[in-house]
């Protein structure tokens, strides 16, 4: 039997690409993941004119898949204009590294998630800001489908885990149709605050469980 | 590396049997593989009868049993469920209230958070930042309803020996059932269920050379405890099921053969260990107890580095380990030990467990250190946490 990684994950783990640090970068940005402690920091280089990725590189405080995915998706983003590099989601990212066990996808989500911050940073250094959005259903839908159940590799909103979503005055109430003796029960809960807990308008972000 | 060639430095999850105890097993696989509930059938279940109870008469020696019984069980896992449940069912018309400290073992943390959903009370003691349990907290939080107070002896990840008999006699004095779990503590250390007022205690061979799959509880009064598997008559109607002589007699054969002088061999390496460590490499931090810890178990941050990550690179390099690490856990939380001992995630992220056994010796120790230091520089390149000097 072999280890629970693909190949190409091993060999991005042992010799990964665009490792280190830009001097001046145009847009830089930090994420971590509240499910298991890792942390990636992504740099980019933008060219003004096309709005080109010029270079970006990682530096990763992280696990193997941490590593491999931080890895590929600078090596994917390169040379891509902002717009496309926005595009580009953790299914694509995980597709490309040939596919991670289901209690690693999230490592891939935080991969995508610091090249996202990382394009925002340099959007909002160069003045293209968007207004302040209010936290409604639909904005936390959207956030929680960066949220991975680690029982399954899916995302929670696609998979039905979210059962309920409640937002009234600052108060966020989520319920979830999961048993709250599952053994991920505790880390869906915290990542969920997590992504939720800094908005602007939101004070309080409340996880119960149906069962 | 060929597997017989890998270093295996994970004996804390369980060890390499001894030749002698599988030539035991082995003559109770072959030949005399009758059981001991057949004493008034036939000779052959005499025998095993015989076998199996002079290995309960060692194991009550070694442990200066003078009253109540030794119960074979399946193992750590099952020794612990059967002591807190057996103990909480039968005895939950006096009180309800459990004490336990944050560090047990999950066999023990998560049974009496189950008992906690069927209406029981659970207290933890807090520990100081070694691990070791706070004991004028545990005073306090004993009660009027508190049935049972359950405290390991060893822990499983940074090796903290607790001081068992501090914490029995406060059991005793205040009239509370106190239960150990042992599993990492017998025979390294020597248990006293006098001297220690141990009434419930669980062991397993497998953490010294012993089978697994095999375990025993230690039980002073039958009439405390109530059983948790229903079945046929076996082991003081306490525990049903065909007695497992192989791996019973493998347990005996275990304990027989322990030599304190193969712990003094463990100590001196862990020693080297630790000192090439502290010597080669630095932004490390040393999560076991200096004193009063497993003299094979040493648990080390190495700042600024995910633990996963040492592991498998060490793995491919031939040594077995393992980390406290979120990424490396079932549950993708941090290890419930360090982040107990009030310790940060960052810490728990970077800690690596080395557990020593008889079978390790000093070159592969300098192998270790070597593979450890290369590992260590390469990930820390890669860290946005370490600074660039």
């Amino acid at each position: 039997m072999s280890l629970p990684y693909s190949k190409k994950v091993i060999e991005l783990f042992l010799n990964p690409k665009n490792v280190g640090e830009i001097e001046n970068p145009d847009g830089v940005a930090t994420e971590g993941s509240p499910a298991c402690g890792d942390m990636v920091t992504v740099y980019l280089k933008v060219d003004k004119e096309s709005l080109k990725i010029v270079d970006v590189k990682f530096k990763s405080f992280g696990c193997a898949s941490n590593i491999a995915t931080a890895s590929i998706v600078t090596e994917m983003v390169k040379g891509k204009t902002l717009e496309e590099a926005k595009n580009i989601t953790w299914k694509e990212v995980v597709e490309e590294v040939g596919g991670l066990p289901p209690v690693k996808i999230h490592c891939s989500v935080l991969a995508v998630d610091a090249l996202q911050a990382a394009i925002i940073n340099y959007e909002e250094k160069m003045g293209i800001q968007k207004e302040k959005e209010p936290t409604d259903e639909n904005l936390i839908r959207k956030r929680l489908r960066h949220v991975i159940d680690p029982n399954t590799g899916k995302e929670i909103i696609g998979s039905n885990v979210v059962k309920k979503i409640d937002v009234k005055d600052g108060v966020i109430n989520i319920i979830l149709d999961m048993d709250r003796d599952n053994q991920f029960a505790n880390s869906i809960k915290e990542e969920i605050i997590e992504k939720l807990k800094y908005r602007w308008d939101i004070k309080e972000v409340n996880v119960n469980f149906e069962r | 590396m060929e597997i017989n060639k890998r270093i295996y430095l994970d004996n804390a999850t369980t060890t390499r049997v001894d030749d002698e105890v599988i030539k035991e097993m082995e003559l109770y696989y072959r030949e005399i593989y009758g059981v001991p509930s057949s004493i008034f059938s036939h000779k052959d279940g005499l025998i095993a009868k015989e076998s199996v109870e002079k290995v309960r008469d060692l194991i009550s020696k070694k442990l200066n049993k003078k009253e109540g019984e030794i119960v074979f069980t399946s193992g750590g896992t099952e020794g612990n469920n059967l002591i807190i449940k057996g103990v909480a069912y039968k005895l939950q018309e006096k009180g309800k209230h459990i004490i336990t400290s944050p560090i047990e073992h999950l066999s023990v943390l998560n049974v009496v958070k189950n008992l906690e959903r069927e209406g029981f009370e659970v207290s933890y003691v807090p520990v100081d930042d070694y691990g070791f349990v706070k004991i004028d907290e545990l005073k306090k939080l004993i009660k009027k309803d508190t049935i049972l107070i359950s405290i390991q002896h060893v822990n499983q990840e940074v090796g903290t020996i607790q001081n068992i008999e501090e914490i029995g006699k406060i059991a005793k004095e205040n009239g509370v059932l106190f239960h150990t779990d042992s599993s990492l503590g017998f025979p390294y250390f020597d248990v006293d269920l006098e001297k220690m007022n141990i009434d419930f205690l669980t062991i397993t061979p497998h953490k010294f050379h012993g089978p697994k799959g095999v375990g025993a509880v230690y039980i002073r009064d039958l009439n405390k405890i109530k059983p948790i598997m229903h079945g046929g008559y076996n082991e003081f109607n306490l525990r049903p099921g065909t007695e497992n002589v192989p791996l019973i007699m493998g347990f005996g054969k275990a304990v027989e053969i322990f030599k304190k002088e193969d712990v003094s061999k463990i100590e001196r390496l862990k020693k080297y260990l630790l000192a090439k460590i502290v010597k080669e490499i630095e932004d490390i931090r040393i999560n076991s107890p200096t004193e009063k810890s497993h003299p094979g178990i040493l648990n080390i941050t190495f700042y600024y580095i995910e633990g996963e990550s040492i592991v498998l690179r060490m793995d491919m390099l031939g040594v077995s380990l393992i980390t406290g690490s979120a990424c490396f856990s079932k549950s993708l939380e941090a290890s419930h030990v360090l982040l107990a001992m009030g310790l940060t995630h960052e810490i728990a992220h970077g800690s690596i467990r080395f557990s020593l056994s008889k079978y390790n010796e000093k070159d592969e120790i300098d192998y270790v250190i070597e593979s450890l230091k290369d590992t260590v520089k390469i990930l820390r390149d890669l860290s946005p946490l370490k600074k660039e000097n």
